[in-house]
């Protein structure tokens, strides 16, 4: 297998070996991103001169620990000091911060190596990649369709071996969704378990930082690096971390598994439900004791996310306004056409239409018909899932209603992308966390297998993954993307 | 004011908070920085920011509550305020909405013998805005400048009930309360320098009527006189209005101190919709009662205390006590004074007097003056052990003001040492006498003047320095011997 | 339903995003579409339910009040479209 094939856990192995070097790791990741990533777009800027620089100190020191030497890549909206951030749009488009996200230089100290940013929908909102305000990505599976978004670009990078893992967001199912679509390992941890400082908000409440990548193991491994109390963010919970890869022993015997029957409705794929249906017949076989629940609110939980998150990113985004950076209507008279004319040149359709959609949620009139009621609907969904969760240790469901589609079919309708999300948003609502792992194909297209848990409770979802992963063998299969 | 209508007045005060560090960050907050040196990515809403509490700005806004007797509710959290101005980064206002620190307080004012109790509806934090730099006015500047260090400022918003009926009220409710914010310790309440503002809001009704009339709110108030002359100049504007069948709009209204009165703030948009939001960066806060009666238990002591003290303590008239307690400075002053110097009558009649006289002249406050409480009491003791009169005092006291010595080295370096030698005022005496013996006659047929000739020529011998008490007995004791 | 033209007008100027004539009738059309799937929420009764505005059941984070100082002015302006006298410039107000 070639070096950019492998797991960071198998590169981890042949570092501390002295098998390879951090450089040889490095300029084949970097060949390989040649070869491909004209193809797959997964990358808005590349820093292969620094990362072969870091490489040979790592080397040159010596020393292998943790992920010391690995490459990564990050979702375009990690601020990275002296490396462009644009979020993926015009008005971030020279964008280059001062400051480092947490999550990041937490990597950065156990000397991962970042490789670049990646592409992404604008401001994180939207389900396909499509809304980057430069270009789209494709799916390495299938060139001619999406990966998914807004991570797109970070899940693409892994499923095509660009690079080991990389960091996304999910406010919406934004790292599930994607890492469903390309057939890779994305995790959502609880609500304030990773740090928001540096990470370009889009909704405050609903926004989390997460992981992609080959596997569950990895996935863990890098979780627990980033996770922990930071105290620059107010929300980050100061709750110990565990170590997620020492939960992975296989055993769930007795573990009690719920499938939510919203989630099987006519709306998903018969081709998906089949998968994750056989997927909880894996599971009994395991040992696990599978049985069907209801979440009632459930189909409320996309309406209301569709309030409560452009509420807030209608407020996140109006500090672009083109006067302390970024984009700028130079030809402006006055103040306010600055302000007006920045913002509807800087920012793409689906933002605005977020923006305002948010705004109108929020004003004088509206505030308790939408967004309070919203609020309170969040409440219900949360409870949906506190009652489930007395009696059992994780729920088991699809992670989208279909695999991945074309590239542009679903623009013209807003509802039809937002639909996307319907069964990623319930989780962002209410806090807990989420990850989708590679359970089948549907005609090539990777299926994706959502596993929610308990707040904080990351531990069992990486045991239950584990447990699954390891029974099957979906996690070494890999898109041929066209070339040899 | 009008004998049919009444003025109904109520005061929203911003008060800057004496914090080290900004609400939501760990920039400085001195005053006077070169423009931009004190901002960071948070208070100047960069991507990616995030804002944590500074802890002190909770405790300074209880201790408010307690001042103002507030209801310190044991829950609250804050909102974003969402508008768009340059001067404000993240084009929205981390602020308390429906939930303030404090609610339901009160303070007693006295005007003109009256004591009223003003209604506070209610108490909040939030962070201030950037400044605006215009060249020249702000209709005819060609571009603006930005200057963000004092975004992020912690402020507390002050909200009265409008139970004030006239500008005198007005203006004695903004200094109870400057007193009460000083005496607390939260706040350095300079108007001149911005940490305390105030903004008027004013409406006019016929007097019986239940129903509010049109407000408007007055801003660009500087000063305590501006306050109360706004407020008399906009009542009569309403009442000249509704008089003249105008309908009054409700606007904002700036105060022009050159031209003595109030202009309409033009804007597009009168009534801003703020759209307000719980913040959702920021965790609520919950106020045990343990907090807040360790805060109670650290209160420092209120003006109106420390008047009952000085006066049922130390025997001072009220008068003096109220004058002594109008600043935390000068109460502490008297009280580091009264620790070496028993006599508390003394002690105020020279701060009250003399010292008050100097700082006024030179538009000082009391801490900024190099007289010192130790140098006061050397000065008072000095009076007493005869080492310079009373008089000569007043001078000493000019030099420390005006050097900072203390009195030791001011009286020696000056030689102002009394005379109260008796050998040497005697040879004085006699030589006056000698060469005046038709004063003598006057004297000696009732003339009082002659004494005080006699007196004043001794004084002048001596450059004002001699001993005037023993000058007098002597004198007199001189006068009376001769036949 | 879609909204009215005027409706957008105000939204748009309160979020400060200037439109043009068919960006506001479509805006118009999306925002009703999407308005109108988040009215089922009215179905819902939600008199006695608290709203949900903060996720973790946590309260009182705090910082203590020192000095950590201010990063560089130069750094503050490293991103500023426009500058002077170490101020952001910006065009007239009114």
């Amino acid at each position: 297998m070639e070096l950019f094939e492998l797991t960071v856990h198998a590169l981890q192995q042949k570092l501390a070996s002295r098998q390879v070097s951090s450089e040889e790791i490095v300029k084949s990741i970097f060949a390989r991103i040649n070869k491909v990533d004209d193809k797959v777009k997964a990358f808005i800027t590349l820093t292969e001169e620094d990362a072969l620089n870091k490489a040979r100190e790592v080397d040159n020191a010596g020393q292998y620990k943790g992920i010391a030497g690995i490459p990564l890549g990050l979702k375009d909206l990690f601020c990275t000091p002296g490396v462009n951030t644009t979020c993926g749009s015009k008005m971030l488009a020279d964008f280059v911060p001062t400051y480092a996200s947490t999550a990041f230089r937490r990597l950065e100290e156990q000397q991962g190596i970042l490789a670049g940013k990646l592409n992404m929908d604008e401001f994180a909102m939207g389900s396909s990649t499509e809304n980057s305000s430069f270009f789209a990505t494709c799916n390495p599976w299938d060139l001619t369709r999406v990966p998914g978004g807004s991570s797109g670009g970070s899940a693409a990078a892994v499923s095509a071996d660009e690079v080991p893992f990389s960091l996304g967001t999910d406010t919406g199912g934004s790292i599930r969704q994607p890492a469903s679509f390309c057939g890779v390992v994305g995790m959502k941890p609880t609500y304030g378990r990773v740090s928001r400082w540096g990470v370009i908000a889009f909704a405050s409440s609903l926004d989390q930082v997460g992981v992609i990548s080959k596997d569950v193991y990895d996935n863990a491994l890098i979780m627990k690096i980033i996770a922990g109390h930071d105290h620059l963010d107010s929300t980050s919970a100061a709750l110990d971390v565990p170590d997620y890869t020492a939960c992975l022993d296989g055993d769930i015997k007795g573990l009690r598994v719920a499938y939510p029957q919203e989630y099987f409705g006519s709306g998903v794929d018969a081709a998906i439900k089949d998968a994750i249906k056989k997927a909880l017949l894996k599971y009994e076989e395991l040992g696990a004791i599978v049985e069907e629940v209801s979440l009632p609110h459930s189909e409320y939980a996309l309406p209301a996310y569709y309030l409560v998150a452009p509420a807030e990113a209608s407020a996140n985004l109006a500090r672009f306004d083109g006067v302390r950076y970024g984009y700028r209507d130079n030809e402006a008279e006055n103040m306010e056409a600055m302000f007006s004319q920045t913002r509807c040149q800087g920012f793409g359709d689906e933002v605005k239409r977020r923006i305002m959609l948010g705004t109108y949620a929020l004003s004088s009139g509206y505030y308790d018909a939408y967004y309070l009621k919203a609020l309170k609907v969040r409440r219900l969904i949360a409870d949906d899932f506190t009652r489930v969760f007395k009696d059992f240790d994780i729920i088991v469901a699809p992670t989208t209603p279909t695999t991945a589609f074309k590239l542009g079919k679903q623009s013209g309708d807003p509802l039809t992308l937002y639909m996307n999300d319907i069964l990623t948003v319930p989780v962002n609502m209410a806090g807990l966390p989420g990850m989708s792992i590679p359970c089948g194909f549907d005609q090539g297209m990777p299926i994706g297998m959502q596993i929610i848990g308990k707040a904080f409770d990351e531990a069992t979802i990486y045991k239950a993954a584990y447990a699954y992963e390891q029974s099957t063998n979906f996690h070494t299969m890999k898109p041929a993307l066209g070339v040899e | 004011m009008s004998k049919d209508y009444e003025v109904v007045i109520g005061l929203e005060v911003h008060a800057e908070l004496k914090t080290q560090t900004k609400i939501f960050c760990s920039c400085s907050t001195a005053f006077g920085a070169e423009p931009n040196t004190q901002t960071c990515p948070i208070c100047a809403g960069f991507p990616g920011v995030l804002p944590v509490l500074n802890k002190k700005v909770v405790d300074l806004a209880i201790t408010t509550g307690l001042a103002l007797n507030c209801e310190i509710p044991n829950i609250c959290k804050f909102d974003r305020k969402n508008y768009f101005y340059p001067d404000s980064p993240k084009a929205y206002q981390i602020s308390q909405f429906d939930m303030p620190i404090c609610i339901n307080g009160y303070l007693d004012i006295d005007v003109e013998g009256r004591r009223k109790r003003i209604g506070i509806n209610r108490v909040h934090m939030e962070e201030d805005a950037g400044k605006l730099v215009h060249q020249g006015d702000i209709t005819t500047t060609p571009f603006s400048l930005v200057d963000l260090n004092r975004c992020g400022i912690p402020l507390l918003e002050i909200v009265s009930e409008p139970d004030m009926r006239s500008a005198q009220e007005a203006r004695a409710y903004m200094e109870k309360l400057r007193a009460m914010l000083l005496f607390a310790g939260v706040s350095d309440c300079k108007m001149q320098e911005g940490s305390l503002r105030c903004d008027a809001n004013v409406s006019v009704r016929p007097i019986g009527q239940v129903e509010f009339g049109t407000r408007t709110e007055i801003k660009n108030l500087n000063s305590f006189r501006a306050l109360e002359r706004a407020i008399e100049y906009e009542a009569a504007r309403h009442i000249e209005a509704i008089k003249g069948g105008e309908t009054l709009v409700q606007e904002t209204r700036t105060w022009d101190e050159e031209k003595q009165l109030t202009r309409s703030m033009r804007s597009k948009e009168e009534a801003h919709d703020y759209r307000y939001f719980p913040e959702p960066d920021l965790l609520p806060l919950k106020i045990s009662q343990e907090w807040v009666n360790s805060i109670r238990a650290a209160f420092p002591e209120m003006p109106e205390q420390a008047q009952k003290r000085l006066v049922e303590e130390y025997g001072l008239p009220e008068y003096d006590a109220q004058i002594l307690t109008l600043t935390p400075d000068s109460l502490a002053f008297f009280d580091q004074c009264l620790k070496q110097y028993p006599d508390a009558k003394t002690i105020s009649n020279w701060m009250m007097g003399e010292f008050n006289r100097l700082l006024n002249q030179n538009n000082m406050e009391i801490g900024e003056s190099k007289v010192t409480a130790a140098g006061l009491v050397q000065m008072l003791k000095s009076i007493d052990d005869g080492t310079i009169s009373g008089k000569m005092a007043k001078m000493v006291l000019e030099e420390m003001f005006a050097t900072g010595n203390c009195p030791e080295v001011i009286i020696r370096e000056k030689g102002l040492v009394q005379i109260s030698d008796e050998g040497t005022l005697l040879t004085l005496i006699d030589d006056i006498i000698k060469t005046n013996p038709k004063v003598v006659e006057d004297y000696k047929s009732g003339k009082e003047k002659a004494f005080g000739f006699f007196a004043g020529q001794i004084m002048k011998a001596t450059q004002g320095q001699a001993n005037p008490t023993l000058v007098n007995k002597l004198l007199k004791d001189r006068l009376n011997h001769i036949q | 339903m879609a909204l009215t033209i005027a409706e957008v007008e105000h939204v748009a100027m309160l979020a400060r995003i200037s439109l043009n004539q068919s960006e506001k009738e479509q805006f118009a059309l999306e925002l009703g579409l999407v308005l109108n799937y988040a009215d089922r929420l009215k179905s819902l009764q939600t008199d006695n339910i608290q709203p949900l505005d903060h996720i973790l059941p946590v309260s009182n984070v705090f910082r203590e009040d020192v000095v950590i100082g201010s990063p560089d002015r130069e750094d503050m302006f490293a991103n500023a479209p426009m500058a002077e006298d170490g101020q952001y410039r910006v065009p007239k107000i009114i």
